[in-house]
């Protein structure tokens, strides 16, 4: 009999039942604009504060310098050409790494074309930026350094207290996309010095369409969408207060997860399914950093198999993976992400990505651990390649 | 994306394997691209008679592969030789325009593996068919 097994957490996740109970009335009977006066926009009004002081306590920061945007695609359009806007009288060059999400990248390099310069860092094997290489880097035009917390694909988290400490040695503001890692790893930004960060709700049980940047008191940007002034002017429309609320509740629901310590039974269901691959399938790596390392990420690549293939076979099987091959992402390039780490293109096509959720179980890692052999085995017999019998 | 033949294809190829004493075998594609094709012919009196085949790549290169296997066997080499991608890729039903160069592919390699048995056969010079560049999207 046929389970379903989601493992594609990185992707997106499922909005949790009392997030979704949360959002309800903001629908409906609470649907006032909160920018409005009356008493339906008092309601919206006072909703949204609170979601916002919700999200700020997960990270330790506060309310105001919480800014809800349309997702983290868009906190990071924000961050980066925000940051850059406002501060392009001082300089024009942006430090960001190779293996950053492409709405990270690809704003870099828009940026490049309008005449900034940008340092595109290069990671080691594991995927860890090089803090001497950024130390290198670092210049007096240096306006940003924008690297990720943590990597979507291969999971590794960066050292990101020591970068964000080189960046004020050095006086230049730090953004961080930290949409893999909000709501997973403890994140506290009075500590960290991080001055601009990421967050997305879809991944962390919250609504798609909803994230969030946090802006530390006193860094100044611009906006990307101006209009009505909301968000401190620095994201105009009208708030999607559903979605707030809601990205508000799993805030709480997340910051509460932490606290019990259940990302401590993820990270063993995630050795579980590490080990027992390794163990189990001869010619395969772990990409990414062992331990240094999301703690609902698995990632692989497995020698002589393409990944879209093996994604397929297992979807038929009811689990639910995702791949960094090029046959699944349109072009006809491997993720950018294997090939910064060094991978050869023929290992970065078997590349398989299976990330944990909060109610995954021993049993779904049973079954993954049962049919994952037999569908790279079937797989393997058809390839032509790895000297087979 | 993928059409319900390409999916049965993939899930449940025909003719996967080799044949160890194959009258004509071509490989095509690059690991370095993502795709390899090696297709295994047996031929009696110009007639494929038996054909294999393994393949490296996604679900539309192994359905391709398991679709032009299906439509050469049983054919004359002169046949087999006018088996067009176009053709590969409308027996399934079509296939993603990202993917049409899977059914390039399996064009190619029916024609390496006939070229390779005539070159075998002394009557015929081996074109340089393989592809050595990642094909475009």
């Amino acid at each position: 009999m046929s389970r379903s097994v989601y493992l594609d957490h990185s992707a997106t996740t499922p909005v949790d039942h009392d997030v979704l109970e949360a959002m309800m009335p903001y629908f409906t009977s609470d649907f006032g604009n909160p920018n409005s006066l009356h008493a339906w926009g008092r309601k919206a009004r006072k909703a949204l504060d609170e979601a916002r002081n919700q999200v700020a306590q997960l990270i330790n920061a506060d309310p105001t310098e919480v800014i809800f945007t349309g997702g983290g695609s868009e906190a990071d359009n924000l961050a980066i050409k925000g940051i850059a806007y406002a501060r392009k009288d001082r300089g024009h060059h942006i430090i960001t790494s190779a293996i950053e999400h492409h709405a990270v990248l690809d704003a870099c390099k828009w940026l490049g074309k309008e005449g900034f310069d940008i340092t595109i860092l290069p990671v080691d094997k594991y995927g860890m930026v090089r803090l001497d290489e950024l130390e290198r880097a670092i210049r007096p035009n240096t306006i940003l350094v924008t690297i990720q917390f943590a990597n979507n694909e291969i999971g590794t988290i960066e050292p990101i207290e020591q970068i964000g400490s080189i960046c004020r040695e050095q006086g230049v503001l730090f953004h961080t996309d930290a949409v893999q890692a909000t709501g997973h790893l403890p994140i506290d930004v009075k500590k960290l010095p991080v001055d601009l960060m990421t967050m997305a709700a879809h991944k962390m049980y919250g609504p798609k369409g909803v994230g969030a940047l946090y802006v530390k008191k006193g860094v100044k940007i611009a906006p990307l969408i101006h209009g009505g002034g909301q968000e401190r002017g620095l994201r105009s429309g009208t708030e999607n207060t559903a979605g707030i609320v809601g990205f508000g509740k799993a805030a709480v629901l997340a910051a509460k997860r932490l606290a019990n310590n259940e990302n401590e039974n993820e990270k063993r269901l995630r050795d579980r399914l590490i080990d027992g691959i390794l163990e189990r399938i001869d010619d395969v790596i772990l990409t990414g950093h062992r331990t240094e390392r999301l703690p609902f990420h698995t990632s692989f690549c497995f020698h002589y198999i393409e990944g879209e293939s093996m994604l397929l076979r297992l979807d038929a099987l009811g689990i639910g993976a995702s791949s960094g091959s090029a046959c699944t992402s349109g072009s006809l390039e491997p993720s950018h992400v294997l090939l910064a780490i060094g991978l050869p293109h023929e290992i970065a096509h078997g590349s398989l990505r299976l990330t944990l959720g909060k109610d995954t179980s021993d049993e779904d890692i049973d079954y993954v651990l049962e049919n994952l052999p037999k569908v790279v085995e079937s797989l393997r017999a058809m390839s032509p390649l790895g000297k087979r019998g | 994306m993928y059409s319900q033949k390409v999916i049965d294809l993939f899930m449940n190829p025909k003719n996967v394997g080799r044949i160890d004493d194959a009258d004509g075998v071509g490989e095509v594609g690059n690991p370095v691209c993502g795709d390899v094709m090696k297709i295994y012919l047996k031929i009696e009196n110009d007639r494929i008679v038996d054909v294999k085949f393994e393949t490296f790549g996604c679900a539309a290169a192994i359905a391709t592969s398991s679709m032009v296997t299906e439509m050469v066997k049983g054919k004359t080499l002169d046949e087999a030789l006018k088996v067009t991608n176009k053709d590969v890729a409308e027996a399934l039903d079509g296939l993603p325009p990202q993917k049409l160069h899977c059914s390039l592919l399996a064009e190619e390699g029916i024609k390496a593996a006939i070229e390779d048995y005539l070159a075998k056969k002394g009557n015929a010079k081996q074109e340089e068919s393989e592809a050595k560049q990642c094909a475009k999207a």
